[in-house]
């Protein structure tokens, strides 16, 4: 029984130059202590999927109006994304990372207040014990002179330690599930490798999942053990890391990683493929696959039937296409 | 040895304990001393403060600084020049000038934090709600903000004080702060909205904050310093308003001294002894250019962001 299961997860946006079907029936699920990547390009759904499931969603424009996210037995999209529930669940059990440390942190607060707000709200501590898990948490992800930085400003933090105080903070009541939606974006090329080696190894540490929400391959294929990759609002491939790296299946995701490249390869050896073409608008979707004019794989099938549902094609390895590749 | 053995087999990725920095940290400046150092800094901004605070003590210690009382007439003496006993000469009923400029400060100064206390409250309060619901209480708040705002406040003081008869300082005070409401839960309302878009907000919702608790813990600390500004230069305003209440005779009444009470009796004697109006004139001019000038200096010590802003 996975931790959390979403199904058909369906949030749309009115602007006012239409309906935005931002995620249209995404459907995942994580199971306990799991790392999974969430991939796409930028417009393709990924935050919105989180913060549906966050229920963080800014209503008006935007409405989660179908699905089912389950966790713990209870559906989270039945409770007011408001409401007492919903607040007790949120940055207890279900928190998030944001992508940018450096507005993510209220500036006028001290760490320290920013920090105890949290356990004081979830866990009921009082101030001196929240102070003082405080100051373990910073030790805990790494910040140096942990005892006297908690009473500094986000502003005398680097972009880093700041991200940091946000990991902290995310870990901060024991949740099950970290999201982290874009964590690594904003900060350079060292600290992301520092930020997510810490990442994984506190989860792994604390038995907590983790959801990495990004649009970098190179991430997630050191990372994450299942990988969902996710095109104009769907879910279009998923799979064990290794499957989806190996051996992908769907055009989509062979043209994503083709377009990537690979350290070590020489000058020459290998061409970069591009995938040709744009992401569909996604207030005038095909009623086809949303693939299908930038697919290099298309069959007589596709242009008449409507995108297809996922299917298994291996063990734990789904695909959303008619066309099935193999050996590529 | 070739290139390739020199390379190591994995690259060596830094655990959390290979990062602490060993550099003792920078000295903690507090942020009231960053506060002093900006405000005491400008030559203007003390001048101001001092002459706050010199009002703010001749306020405070009145009965102290002089004999006589502002209030008791002395037919005998009446409409003096000055000299020894009377250093500022006395007016028509014969009371001491001087006493009353100095216990007028005291009266000046009620009305004065009262009222823009009153009104900062008040108007945060509005200011806050509006952009915390939005929708139709926004509508309504702003809506009534403007049509106040539509009104000169003079008048609106006027029709407020002149409804209101009687001549209590706190009706004046309710007239005062009255038409400092609109502006104060504009100003609110505009910086709640602002500080909503960012990411923190976000992040305070994601740690399950309910709405109320974002308000006041997230929100609010951000959107303060134009509220201390723009209660410090409040003040300055709401004594001239009292001062111009007062000369229309629909403020303070007499006998309580009231520098712009005094202003309006001392009119009729304007040619043959013209300290009578200019004296608590010369008073009002100091307090309002002192407050003004510190309300600057908070405002630069602050945020300097909001210069030109308030």
């Amino acid at each position: 029984m996975a931790l959390l299961d979403v199904q058909g997860l369906q949030t749309y946006f009115h602007t006012e130059y239409g309906l935005v079907k931002a995620a249209d029936g995404v459907t995942f699920h994580v199971n306990q202590g799991e790392i999974i990547g969430l991939v796409g390009e930028s417009g393709c759904g990924k935050s919105v999927s989180i913060l549906s499931v966050m229920r963080l969603i800014t209503s008006p424009p935007g409405e989660t109006v179908g699905g089912k996210v389950i966790f713990d037995g209870k559906d989270l999209l039945k409770y007011k994304p408001n409401g007492r529930e919903m607040r007790a669940i949120r940055g207890s059990k279900l928190t998030m990372i944001f992508q940018e440390p450096m507005s993510s942190l209220n500036p006028v607060l001290t760490i320290s207040r920013q920090l105890t707000e949290t356990l004081e709200l979830h866990l009921d501590m009082d101030k001196r014990a929240a102070k003082e898990r405080a100051i373990e948490l910073l030790r805990m992800v790494g910040v140096p002179d942990a005892a006297n930085r908690v009473d500094d400003y986000p502003h005398q933090f680097s972009g880093g330690m700041r991200q940091r105080v946000m990991i902290a903070m995310a870990l901060s009541c024991n949740p099950a599930i970290i999201f982290a939606d874009e964590p690594t974006t904003a900060v350079d090329v060292t600290t992301q490798a520092q930020l997510l080696e810490l990442m994984k190894d506190l989860v792994t540490r604390l038995n907590t999942a983790l959801v990495i929400v990004t649009h970098n391959l190179g991430v997630v294929a050191r990372y994450a053990e299942r990988i969902y990759v996710m095109y104009a609002g769907r879910i279009i491939e998923s799979g064990r890391s290794e499957d989806i790296f190996g051996n992908p299946r769907h055009p989509y995701t062979i043209g994503l990683l083709h377009s990537v490249p690979k350290l070590g390869e020489r000058h020459g050896t290998r061409k970069l493929i591009p995938i040709y073409g744009l992401p569909p608008d996604l207030i005038n979707m095909p009623p086809t696959c949303a693939f299908l004019p930038r697919c290099t794989e298309k069959i007589g099938r596709c242009e008449k039937e409507p995108w297809p549902e996922l299917r298994a094609v291996g063990d734990d390895h789904y695909i959303s296409c008619y066309v099935d590749i193999k050996g590529k | 040895m070739d290139e390739e053995a020199k390379m190591p087999e994995n690259p060596v990725v830094p655990t959390p304990n290979d990062i602490i920095s060993i550099e003792p940290a920078p000295p903690r400046r507090s942020e009231w001393r960053r506060f002093a150092r900006v405000f005491f800094g400008r030559k203007l901004y003390l001048v101001g403060f001092i002459i706050v605070v010199i009002i703010i003590l001749t306020a405070i210690f009145a009965p102290v600084l002089t004999p006589y009382d502002p209030e008791k007439n002395d037919l005998t003496s009446r409409l003096q020049t000055p000299n020894a006993e009377h250093l500022l000469g006395t007016d028509q009923l014969g009371r001491d000038i001087l006493t009353r400029i100095v216990y007028g400060a005291r009266v000046s100064l009620i009305i004065g934090f009262s009222a823009v206390f009153a009104s900062t409250i008040v108007g945060t309060i509005m200011g806050l709600a509006a952009a915390h619901y939005g929708g139709w209480v926004f509508a309504i708040i702003m809506r009534i903000a403007d049509v106040l705002m539509a009104l000169p406040a003079i008048i609106l003081m006027m029709l407020i004080a002149g409804m209101l008869k009687g001549g209590g300082i706190w009706i004046v005070v309710f007239a005062l702060g009255f038409g400092g409401i609109a502006p104060m839960a504009r100003m609110m309302c505009g910086q709640a909205l602002s500080v909503k878009q960012n990411d923190y907000i976000m992040a305070a919702r994601a740690v399950g904050m309910s709405n109320w608790r974002i308000m006041f813990t997230q929100i609010f600390p951000n959107a303060y310093p134009p509220l201390i500004v723009g209660l410090t230069m409040g003040i300055g305003g709401v004594v001239l308003g009292e001062a111009g209440l007062s000369f229309l005779g629909i403020g303070v009444q007499a006998p309580t001294p009231s520098w712009g009470g005094m202003v309006m009796d001392g009119q009729r004697f304007l040619l043959t002894n013209p300290l009578l109006s200019l004296m608590p004139g010369v008073a009002i001019m100091f307090l309002v250019f002192g407050f003004n000038m510190v309300g600057d200096g908070v405002r630069d010590a602050i945020d300097p962001r909001l210069r030109g802003v308030i």
